[in-house]
């Protein structure tokens, strides 16, 4: 039974707070107090995270739980309306972050970045950016001339395999690829473990690793390779690992080290984390769900 | 039966009815990535030309899956009224579709007919629609569900309220729903995707719907989107549902990938109707989308069209409160851009109405697409007009939890104005008593989530 009692009397009160208060109950729209400030000339940043804490919506009947309400949640709330549609300013800062997630996705890994960490480049058969969201079974599989290259430059038979893909977001190899690399391989070197020669593969998906580990007769294998941007985050990487991969295993022998990012696990981190994972792995003679850690 | 024409003088031969179903298909990745699609747009309009010219009955007698090893073509096939069956047998599939647009389509004429379908003829009518043929078959047909409310009225417009949070976060999720509620989002239901798959963290959001429910007295229902299994186990331990979810799939082996069998949504009937707390008899909710099939080898060589018209047939079976298309969340190799989504977007209602389920839309997109805010509030418009049940609300259109964009509470607001369409009646009333809604537009109190959370004594 619905108490309309109960109902009035919340409206009331409600509206008896606000103009308690002494706001207005028509909400102005575009009010001076709204409007950013701006730095040096420069607009604030709309995807920063000081930005995106800020509450936007004018009137509230408790402002503290408003705040502690936004606190509670990364959901996009507390941010008002025109009418009965979004802010301006919500509306390009939702724009802003999804043209980031687009262009992490739709762009090429810096080739200034793969020179400098003295990578050769191969490419699985996706012949295109575009094509390559939509073939993974693309994605995983190599030509016969990629397995020629990768035989004639890569150390045969090495106890850990590495190598790098863009996967779905190339910006996130850009923005982890230099921390991470590095740590990595000295990492595994201190252990005593030999390495393979690490490359770069573009338009890769993870089980290409699988292929890459039958070629080169590696006994475990790990791609670093770039997440499906969100909004958060378009830098996300992940490492997937499989000891002894083969072509047409299952899914559940892969050993997943994911949200490798600044705002995650940052990459210097994760290398040193992944190196000690790869002795593990080597020690047991298993991966993914077989491995208990 | 006829599988050859000619178009502009060349001959086009199709080996099987499913092959000329598959290349009569609008173009989509995934029909492409399953290598079933028209290797060119003759090719697929001349597959267009032998469908219209196929019988009913040709489409009756070639299930995508056979009877003898699937249960949903032997429930869908074992399902159909054969005086209304007789009445369209020898209809080609051409005419059919003119029928469906005709002045004799009414919608009590059309429920006549839907008894005599299956989900391939009922494909094979959308394969030959044009968009707005779509939009205008699909708007003369409302199925009403009830579970608390009454949802699909003529003249309404609902929302299913999605407060997802990355860590399943009780307070967080709460602020999320206050945030959704403030803008008149939630009629359809008050639904969670969870995380965490366990039936003490699905019992723990189950029991805060539920609080916020009976305190604020909303006309709603509430679900937590866990594995079926997971919400059984949770209801078994007193958790309050008044629905239970479930995405399925178009084959038997697509639903055993999702790790359930018919049998177990009839569990779960049973269950609901012993110890849920809704008044029913609508209280299975379900979700689909093209291509899912094809991402567990389980499609044996269908499009996704077909496929998705199948898991209509399936869904019927349990008389539903909802089912809805997530039509943009699996990704471009499915549904490569935005012109694929709205596409499957629109075929996906059709075929849901037509089927005779309470239809909605989870209008959305991932950032791996080509597609963006402006697509996904054309495809939400374009459905308003359409009739569709409901649509999604999320916080600013941004899932913190699923990682894609679904419609932001502000979008059901404006489609509802712009279309003078209303939430469900009981839920508007109780919007009007909140201050929300007032002659079926926001007020300046829309949009606080904090006119929820006041203690009680001055507000209850």
């Amino acid at each position: 039974m619905i108490d309309e009692k109960l109902i009035a009397k919340i409206t009331a009160e409600v509206l008896r707070r606000l103009n308690a208060a002494g706001t207005p109950i028509s909400s102005g729209t575009g009010t001076v107090s709204r409007r950013l400030q701006a730095g040096d000339g420069v607009l604030p940043d709309l995807t920063a995270p000081e930005s995106k804490a800020e509450i936007t919506l004018e009137h509230m009947v408790n402002r503290d739980l408003m705040e502690q309400m936004k606190r509670k949640t990364p959901a996009r709330i507390g941010i008002g309306s025109a009418g009965p549609r979004m802010n301006t300013r919500t509306y390009l800062t939702l724009r802003a972050d999804h043209a980031g997630a687009r262009d992490a996705v739709f762009r090429d890994v810096d080739e200034a970045l793969l020179r400098e960490m003295g990578l050769f480049t191969v490419q699985s058969l996706c012949t295109s950016r575009n094509e390559h969201p939509t073939r993974p079974d693309l994605g995983r599989q190599l030509s016969e001339d990629t397995r020629r290259e990768l035989r004639s430059k890569c150390q045969m038979n090495p106890q850990v395999q590495v190598y790098a893909a863009d996967g779905l977001s190339s910006q996130a190899v850009d923005m982890n690829l230099r921390d991470i690399l590095p740590a990595l391989m000295d990492g595994l070197q201190d252990y005593g473990i030999s390495t393979g020669t690490p490359f770069f593969m573009r338009f890769g998906r993870v089980p290409a690793m699988d292929a890459v580990s039958e070629y080169l007769g590696a006994e475990v294998t790990c791609v670093l390779l770039g997440e499906r941007p969100g909004l958060a985050t378009a830098n996300s990487m992940s490492a997937y690992i499989a000891y002894k991969a083969a072509v047409g295993m299952t899914e559940a022998r892969r050993t997943v080290v994911s949200n490798i990012h600044s705002g995650g696990i940052p990459a210097v981190e994760a290398g040193a984390h992944i190196a000690g994972l790869l002795k593990t792995i080597l020690e047991r003679k298993q991966s993914g769900v077989d491995l208990q850690l | 039966m006829i599988l050859k024409t000619k178009l502009a003088g060349r001959v086009y031969e199709f080996r099987s009815v499913k092959e000329v179903m598959a290349k009569a298909n609008e173009l989509k990745s995934g029909d492409v990535l399953a290598g079933l699609a028209a290797g060119s747009d003759s090719e697929r309009v001349a597959a267009k030309e032998v469908l219209s010219n196929l019988l009913m009955s040709d489409l009756r007698n070639s299930p995508a899956v056979a009877y003898e090893k699937d249960d949903v073509t032997r429930m869908d096939q074992d399902g159909v009224d054969s005086a209304a069956y007789d009445r369209i047998k020898n209809w080609t599939v051409g005419e059919f579709r003119e029928w469906l647009l005709s002045y004799d389509a009414t919608e009590a004429a059309i429920k006549e007919i839907r008894k005599g379908l299956t989900a391939e003829m009922i494909a094979g009518a959308a394969k030959l629609m044009s968009s707005m043929d779509l939009v205008y078959a699909a708007s003369k047909m409302r199925v009403e569900s009830t579970c608390n409310t009454t949802a699909g009225r003529r003249g309404t417009f609902s929302t299913r309220l999605q407060p997802n949070h990355p860590t399943d976060d009780v307070e967080g999720i709460t602020a999320s729903l206050f945030e959704g509620l403030s803008y008149g989002s939630g009629d359809m239901l008050i639904g969670l995707n969870p995380v965490n798959d366990s039936s003490a963290s699905c019992g723990e959001i189950l029991r805060r719907f539920d609080e916020v429910k009976n305190r604020w007295q909303i006309p709603t229902q509430i679900c937590v989107l866990a594995h079926i299994t997971t919400q059984m186990e949770a209801v078994r331990r007193g958790a309050p549902t008044d629905m239970i979810f479930q995405s399925i799939a178009g084959s038997q082996k697509g639903n055993e990938a999702f790790g359930f069998t018919t049998d177990t949504v009839r569990e779960a009937q049973v269950l609901l109707k012993e110890r849920g707390t809704a008044k029913g008899p609508n209280v299975m909710y379900f979700e689909t989308g093209q291509g899912s099939e094809l991402s567990s080898d389980s499609h044996f060589g269908t499009d996704q069209v077909t496929m998705e018209a199948r898991c209509y047939a399936y869904a019927k079976q349990f008389d539903p409160f909802m089912v809805n298309t997530v039509v943009g969340f699996i990704g471009p190799e499915y549904l490569y851009d935005s012109k694929q989504v709205l596409r499957a977007g629109l075929e996906d209602h059709f075929m849901g109405k037509l089927t005779g389920i309470p239809m909605g839309c989870d209008c959305c997109y991932t950032n791996h697409m080509q597609a963006d805010q402006n697509d996904l509030e054309i495809l939400t418009l374009m459905l308003g007009a359409a009739g569709c049940n409901y649509v999604i609300g999320v916080p600013a259109s941004d899932d913190v939890m699923l990682n894609y964009q679904s419609n932001a509470y502000q979008d059901a607001a404006a489609v509802r104005e712009i279309l003078g369409l209303h939430p469900i009646r009981e839920f508007e009333q109780w919007l009007e008593r909140v201050g929300i809604m007032e002659n079926g537009k926001l007020t300046s109190l829309a949009g606080d989530p904090t006119i929820f959370t006041e203690r009680r004594g001055g507000l209850g």
